[in-house]
């Protein structure tokens, strides 16, 4: 008989559960279940367990379930996987109700400082992820989860998207490198994904490939959303492809850099000071800029070195970079306080908007500040930092009244 | 196990036994209506000619120390948890009363904890009736199986201290474990191995008992000073050789908790204290030794130092954190219940700022008044909170008793009292529509703090007024349920609990508060 397992037996997993599945012939639905939460919701499991099962037309098996307090979505999640492992033509999807607080929109020219990284196997880390307000949340189905466990992420990140309120964050999912990327986009662009990183992105092809592969998906589903996309330069060759990448689509919004994988690819480490990756980093930021997307700084990884992240972001910052991966939410509003103009730039910028918005009014081609002409970039960057001081909270709304 | 005990409602509408373990029980009235009258409890009178007059007290081992106070049935002995985990001596008590062979004893801890787990096979015997004391982790599930004889009867610290001076417990010999005696009796935990600080929880103990014993790893040379415990109310001295484990008595460091959920909740405390102008110059507060409570501590000392504010002290628990506040000049004093740490033991020791309390200074609502009140903030954990505030620390939703008291009733009396709590942990509901055991009344809990927002009681208008203007995440406690459910999945289903008593819980006045019921469930 087909036997399946998601997993591992006997080993603790919080908020989560392991599942051991049996097909039998006869006998009916014969569960065993053990749950941490058994006085609180063990009604509430066994329910879910007989609607998922009957939803897959299993009528006789042995389940044991070992629960660690998963929340319903997760448990659902792993239901379905287990039925996949076990009968893998199975093509329906178990989705639980799409929570209206998964609906909200993003926009192309959204900020995006922060993003954090959410494993896409790891349901403990998503479900206050949103409240710690990074700009974006990536959940992950690459590097972060075991190539034996893809297809677990993959019905685990398709149901939080449908499920978790991520206090509107940008919802970017990380996809697989093809093939199986194909198989991640097929299951997460119909439930409001955002943007789709593209990892270890080389040429214009890759993303193009993406893009058809969205275009379909979308069609199909009748999505009309726009779905951005960040690819990440992971190699030599990308850097170099760095532009051809960046303006391969209208839909790419943002360009990041991934420098694990790049320093090993120039046959070096990566050191705190970065010197290593200075011209890849600025290459980025300059082929961005030329292509007219974001230019997105790679993560850090020590978690508790408050002060070398703060230093490595203003780094960034004057290097052109807009933005910074996150791996914990503590580098959050570390890397926004960072990212936040200063009071000197601000002063700058409301002045260069004050004789923008003034030379509007008179008709005048050229916008001038004293004796000195200011070009539409800098005009554009100067609205930029006001929007983002008001963002931050160091800039009132209003003001343009308050003077 | 056959008490006939009815069941009556108390002022807060709770079903509590009428009798417990043979006595006569007073239901809760309301906070500060119940004044008893009449005269405190006092030992016998005792006399020097049956002390030895050069003052050595100290005899050959616990078991001589038990018979010689004339143990018997029935009795009730107290031991003390400066110790936490790490005490070997409430077990090595019990030992040695299981060889001379007494039953139906009471055990009256100020605390136990999970080391005391040996104690279960007293219960079983029969050697030991019941506890009077929290009961933390395997004596709590026991317990709540239905595995005691007695009733347990669970009061915080401040209510055991009452207890014990309006005669309602009656300590007969009271053990206490001391790093560091002479042989008087005189003691204190500032020295020796198992140094934890002070003996505050003791107090009630050497005073009023009708027999003391002191058990040391480190007996000196008389005098031992300072003496936080007197050897004039002490009748014997036992020397063991080895009365804890150091490593679990205090922590070599404590920690700040990693949890980024936790650090949103520590931070939205501190901003509160700070943006209602409670922290201000010559302001206090009290904090524990959590993890959360670690982090507040941290967050808080930032904002103090940005605004140029110090306290005039800070209740503790101390722990590094504190002391390190202390020596930096944010506060002037710390005023310590118990130490949790290495450094909280040496500042103990070494800054005259550093004083040691008692229950009794602090936590004794049968006093000409107690520190507790005059604390301008108390910030404090739940196990439970529903949406009429009121608070649970000692069961959990399941219904199983795991958790003491401790302090936590008594520092609800501070003038603003708040819960760091999650809404929901690990799928389990921590806002809920009605506590499964009511420890402290809602009318005292003034602000729950969650990772998903903070809640004001709408009886303090005044610090709702206060937050108008801040951008602090104000909401409801009934919204922060309602989402905590939707992502638990649903309202959570009740407990099985059967009808028999297991334990009672008492208000710091004496009277009962509620009752915790058999778990009958899984």
């Amino acid at each position: 008989m087909k036997k399946a397992t998601v997993g591992t037996l006997g080993e603790e997993k919080r908020v989560d559960c392991n599942i051991h599945l049996e097909l039998k012939n006869t006998g009916g639905i014969n569960l065993d279940l053990s749950s941490k939460v058994e006085v609180m919701y063990g009604n509430s499991i066994r329910e879910i367990v007989h609607r998922e099962l009957s939803f897959f037309g299993i009528e006789n098996t042995k389940i044991v379930i070992e629960d660690y307090g998963a929340y319903p979505f997760v448990l659902q999640a792993r239901l379905e996987t287990v039925v996949k492992r076990a009968l893998p033509d199975i093509g329906k999807e178990f989705l639980p109700e799409f929570s209206e607080k998964c609906l909200y929109k993003s926009s192309r020219d959204r900020f995006r400082r922060t993003r954090l990284y959410l494993p896409g196997n790891s349901p403990n880390f998503m479900i206050n992820a949103g409240l710690h307000k990074p700009d974006g949340i990536i959940l992950d189905l690459e590097d972060s989860v075991a190539p034996f466990e893809k297809d677990a992420a993959r019905a685990l990140v398709r149901n939080a998207l449908r499920v978790v309120n991520f206090h509107n964050a940008e919802r970017m999912v990380r996809i697989n490198q093809f093939p199986m990327g194909l198989l991640d986009l097929e299951c997460v662009i119909p439930h409001n994904t955002h943007l789709i990183l593209i990892p270890k992105c080389e040429s214009k092809e890759t993303v193009h490939k993406v893009d058809e592969k969205i275009k379909e998906i979308k069609k199909k589903n009748n999505i009309e959303q726009e779905i951005f996309l960040m690819p990440i330069i992971e190699s030599a060759l990308g850097v170099i492809s760095a532009y051809e990448i960046a303006s391969a689509s209208p839909n790419v919004v943002a360009l990041t850099i991934g420098l694990e994988d790049y320093t090993a690819d120039i046959g070096t480490h990566r050191t705190k000071e970065g010197r290593e990756s200075f011209l890849a980093r600025g290459s980025l930021v300059n082929a961005a800029r030329a292509a007219g997307v974001q230019p997105i700084d790679t993560v850090f990884t020590d978690v508790d070195d408050a002060e070398g992240l703060r230093e490595v972001t203003l780094e960034a910052k004057s290097l052109g970079f807009v933005g910074k991966g996150c791996i914990h939410p503590r580098q959050i509003e570390v890397i926004h306080e960072a990212f936040a103009p200063t009071e000197e730039e601000i002063e700058k910028a409301k002045k260069i908007v004050r004789a923008f918005e003034e030379a509007k009014l008179h008709n005048l081609s050229v916008v001038s500040l004293g004796s000195k002409m200011i070009d539409p970039p800098v005009v554009k960057r100067s609205e930029q930092t006001v929007k983002l001081a008001i963002k931050t909270g160091n800039l009132d709304e209003n003001w343009r009244d308050n003077e | 196990m056959n008490e006939d005990y009815k069941l009556k409602k108390n002022a807060a509408g709770r079903l509590i036994p009428t009798i417990i373990n043979g006595k006569i029980s007073i239901p809760y009235q309301g906070i500060g209506k119940y004044k008893p009258t009449g005269k405190k409890a006092a030992p016998p009178i005792a006399s020097c000619a049956d002390y030895p007059a050069n003052g050595n007290k100290v005899v050959k081992d616990l078991k001589t120390a038990l018979t010689e106070t004339g143990i018997k049935d029935g009795m009730t002995i107290s031991t003390h948890h400066h110790f936490r985990n790490g005490d070997y001596v409430a077990n090595a008590v019990f030992e040695a009363a299981a060889e001379i062979g007494v039953k139906n004893l009471c055990w009256f801890p100020s605390a136990s904890f999970p080391c005391h787990a040996p104690i279960i096979e007293h219960l079983k015997s029969g050697m030991v009736h019941h506890i009077e004391g929290s009961m933390n982790g395997p004596l709590g599930e026991f317990a709540s199986r239905g595995g005691m004889k007695g009733m347990g009867v669970l009061r915080s610290h401040g209510g055991r201290y009452q207890a014990v001076q309006d005669g309602e417990v009656h300590i007969d010999i009271a053990v206490i474990a001391a790093p560091t005696a002479d042989s008087f009796g005189n003691a204190n935990g500032l020295l020796g191995e198992s140094a934890c600080g002070l003996l505050g929880f003791a107090l009630a103990d050497s005073q009023y008992a009708d027999k003391v014993i002191v058990v040391t790893d480190n007996l000196i040379d008389f005098p031992c000073h300072p003496w936080q415990i007197q050897g004039n109310h002490v009748d014997y001295v036992v020397v063991m050789d080895k009365i804890g484990d150091p490593e679990k008595i205090v922590s070599g460091t404590t920690r700040i908790t990693k949890s980024p959920d936790r650090h949103r909740i520590a931070r939205m405390a501190a901003q509160f204290l700070r943006d209602t102008g409670i922290m201000r110059n010559g302001f206090s507060f009290q904090a524990g030794a959590g993890g959360t409570s670690l982090a507040f501590v941290d967050y808080l000392s930032g904002y103090m130092r940005e605004a140029g504010v110090t306290a005039r002290f800070i209740r503790g628990g101390s722990t590094k954190f504190l002391v390190d506040m202390l020596e930096e000049g944010l506060t002037d004093y710390i005023l310590d219940g118990q130490t949790f740490d290495l450094k909280g033991v040496q500042s103990m020791r070494e800054h005259p700022n550093h004083a040691d309390t008692s229950p009794f200074t602090s936590y004794n609502y049968h006093g000409k008044g107690m520190f507790a009140t005059m604390v301008d903030a108390a910030i404090l954990g739940a196990t439970e909170v529903d949406i009429n505030f009121n608070g649970n620390v000692v069961t959990h939703s399941d219904g199983m008793l795991l958790h003491g008291i401790g302090g936590w009733q008594n520092t609800l009396f501070s003038k603003c009292t708040i819960l760091t709590v999650p809404t929901f942990r690990n799928r389990i509901p921590i806002i809920v529509d009605e506590v499964t055991t009511l420890v402290g009344p809602g009318e005292l809990i003034d602000v729950v703090v969650t990772e998903r927002g903070i809640a004001i009681n709408p009886r303090r208008k005044d610090l709702l007024c206060s937050v108008k203007d801040s951008n602090l995440p104000i909401r409801s406690i009934e919204e922060l349920k309602e989402e905590a459910d939707e992502i638990c999945g649903g309202k959570p289903q009740k407990p099985k609990l059967g009808d028999r008593i297991i334990a009672a819980i008492k208000w710091v006045d004496g009277t009962v508060i509620d009752a915790v019921k058999i778990v009958e469930g899984p």
